[in-house]
């Protein structure tokens, strides 16, 4: 287990420095000067000057690096070039926001599908599994920025029961958490239909029935546990789908996070900020996997016996 | 050989209108100022957007842009991604670890976030969207590739072929990627799916197609704000996008069971 440990550190440590490095280029790997692209071809010699050297562009590629890499490991992130702030308060004060709808979103979402993939799982091939399916293809195929204008159609605008935008009381959390917890839900179900029906194959499972437990017993004893492993696995991966729609469900419903701080300053072409909220964004995306993997590794005794 | 499924039907209408688009005499740009906001009536049966545009030529407009962009993307990312995958898979060593480590990196990042930062940087426009989902998309099929040469790499053709001192590059080509391209041809189905979404997302954003061309994406953007007088102008391109997104999905779906791809893959890998 402690190897175990000590390789998924070290392999994850190596990712790290590469999403850092990634997000370090990407000013750079972009064609032509980017001052250019900041400022327009038509700005001031001196004005350009000024966001060269605030942006540490006048130095080499080697130093910028240099730079960059000592600022990030003392936990500095640069400075907004728009308001002049520390990126970091900046990213401090959406976190609260981000994390909250993530946690309502998943939570919204697990209550849509587990009941879906197991309703589904254990009526295999029958209108309940077809129906429960249907619903989930229908999930997949409707985007975020869909989904929320939709519901805010219905919800906000016809019944008026809930706000449209914004972050005040819990009401407002509502339509974000479900635009973002549905398109979850909708892969989720089918992976843990397709999980469960994989697992009750499995011969622990005919034996159990054999020595004559009750259907109910068998789903929530034996089948349910084993199938857990690999949707931990896949709630992991699903965060990505999580973190990379929240971009666009905060933008819907201008709900203050972490991704509408990124759009705004996308639009706004404050590139510190976007490479701090693109870095902080993938990095729990990574630390969360290998978190995952760990869990995984310790929960299931194959793996967490095997290697000692 | 079964009939035409449904969802099949919807792509090629889909492709049709995207291609007639190129010689359809459209006014997407033409501004009715009687007609602002209108919705749709019998003449007009998509009623007219926010500056008097109608909204059907606008539509089909978009049809060809999420088409167009869903079809360079998909040929980009399948073609350097398999390429990338089967050489990784096929050389193994110094040079699989390394590339194994950059798929890691650029998995990273979750779902759309790295396309919209690097549509961001890079700058609104279709071709720089083109780019920023190609430069995501190719990993996927990369990861995929690679598995699979590491699955059919140890057959006896591919041994034989290389017992005769076949070139690396002609076993790859000739060899390799023809025995792949099954699941690969399911994958890049699915492709298709999420690269009409991202790119309906990006323009969403503002990062895609800049007015006045069309995009399904911007269109929904812009009628979020009409939405209490004018609901089809987010209902009609909305329709239109999940419309052809789920009908991908199906036929992703049917192709894969038709071809079997699970099985084949769990038979080749035990």
């Amino acid at each position: 287990m402690i190897k175990l440990v000590v390789s998924k550190l070290l392999s994850t440590a190596l990712v790290v420095f590469g999403v850092a490095c990634l997000v370090f280029l990407l000013i750079h790997l972009v064609p032509g000067d980017p001052i250019d692209m900041m400022l327009g071809e038509n700005a001031q010699m001196a004005d350009r000057q000024a966001l060269r050297e605030a942006l540490g562009l006048d130095q080499s590629l080697g130093q910028q690096f240099i730079t960059y890499f000592s600022n990030l490991l003392q936990g500095d992130l640069g400075t907004s070039l728009h308001s002049r702030v520390p990126v970091v308060e900046l990213i401090a004060e959406r976190l609260p926001a981000t994390v909250e709808l993530a946690i309502i979103s998943l939570l919204v979402s697990s209550l849509i599908a587990f009941p879906l993939g197991i309703m589904a799982a254990l009526n295999k091939g029958q209108a309940w599994d077809k129906s429960a399916m249907a619903v989930s293809m229908l999930g997949v195929s409707i985007p975020n920025f869909l989904l929320g204008p939709l519901l805010i159609l219905l919800f906000s605008i016809y019944f008026g029961w809930l706000p449209v935008s914004g972050r005040d009381g819990f009401a407002s959390i509502i339509l974000p958490a479900i635009t973002l917890g549905t398109s979850l839900a909708a892969v989720m179900s089918r992976m843990i239909r397709s999980t469960l029906l994989e697992v009750l194959q499995e011969d622990f499972i005919r034996t159990a029935r054999a020595k004559g437990s009750s259907h109910l017993q068998v789903i929530v004893r034996h089948a349910l546990p084993n199938a857990m492993l690999p949707i931990i696995t896949l709630l992991g991966l699903q965060l990505g789908v999580l973190l990379g729609g929240a971009v666009i469900t905060e933008t819907v419903f201008s709900w203050p996070g972490i991704g509408k701080l990124t759009i705004d300053s996308i639009m706004k072409r404050d590139y510190p900020v976007v490479q701090g909220c693109v870095l902080l964004i993938s990095l729990t995306y990574v630390v969360v996997n290998m978190l995952t993997d760990l869990l995984y590794a310790w929960i299931d005794p194959r793996i967490r016996q095997g290697n000692n | 050989m079964a009939k035409i499924n449904f969802s099949v039907w919807i792509i090629i209408l889909w492709l049709l209108i995207s291609i007639a688009s190129l010689w359809l005499p459209l006014n997407t740009q033409q501004v009715h100022l009687d007609s602002i906001l209108k919705t749709p009536d019998m003449s007009n049966w998509l009623g007219y957007d926010d500056l008097g545009r109608p909204v059907m030529d606008r539509l089909i407009a978009g049809s060809f842009t999420s088409c167009i962009v869903a079809i360079t993307v998909i040929l980009l990312s399948v073609t350097i991604g398999t390429i990338i995958g089967t050489v990784s898979g096929y050389l193994g060593g110094m040079v699989d670890q390394v590339i194994v480590r950059i798929i890691d990196i650029f998995l990273a990042f979750p779902g759309i976030l790295l396309a919209i930062a690097l549509a961001g940087i890079m700058g609104p426009g279709i071709d720089n969207v083109v780019i920023a989902l190609s430069v995501v998309g190719w990993v996927g099929f990369a990861r995929l590739a690679r598995a699979q040469t590491l699955s059919v790499k140890h057959r006896e053709h591919v041994i034989a072929a290389e017992v005769m001192g076949t070139a690396k590059r002609k076993i790859i080509f000739r060899h390799l990627i023809p025995l792949i391209t099954t699941p690969l041809l399911v994958e890049a189905t699915f492709g298709i799916a999420s690269v009409v979404i991202a790119e309906a997302g990006l323009s969403f954003l503002g990062l895609g197609v800049q007015a006045p061309d069309a995009s399904w994406g911007s269109m929904i953007r812009d009628g979020t704000r009409y939405m209490l007088v004018a609901p089809h102008l987010v209902l009609v391109p909305g329709l239109a996008l999940m419309t052809v997104v789920l009908a991908v999905n199906l036929a992703g779906d049917r192709l894969r069971d038709r071809l079997d791809v699970r099985n084949q893959i769990s038979t080749r890998v035990v």
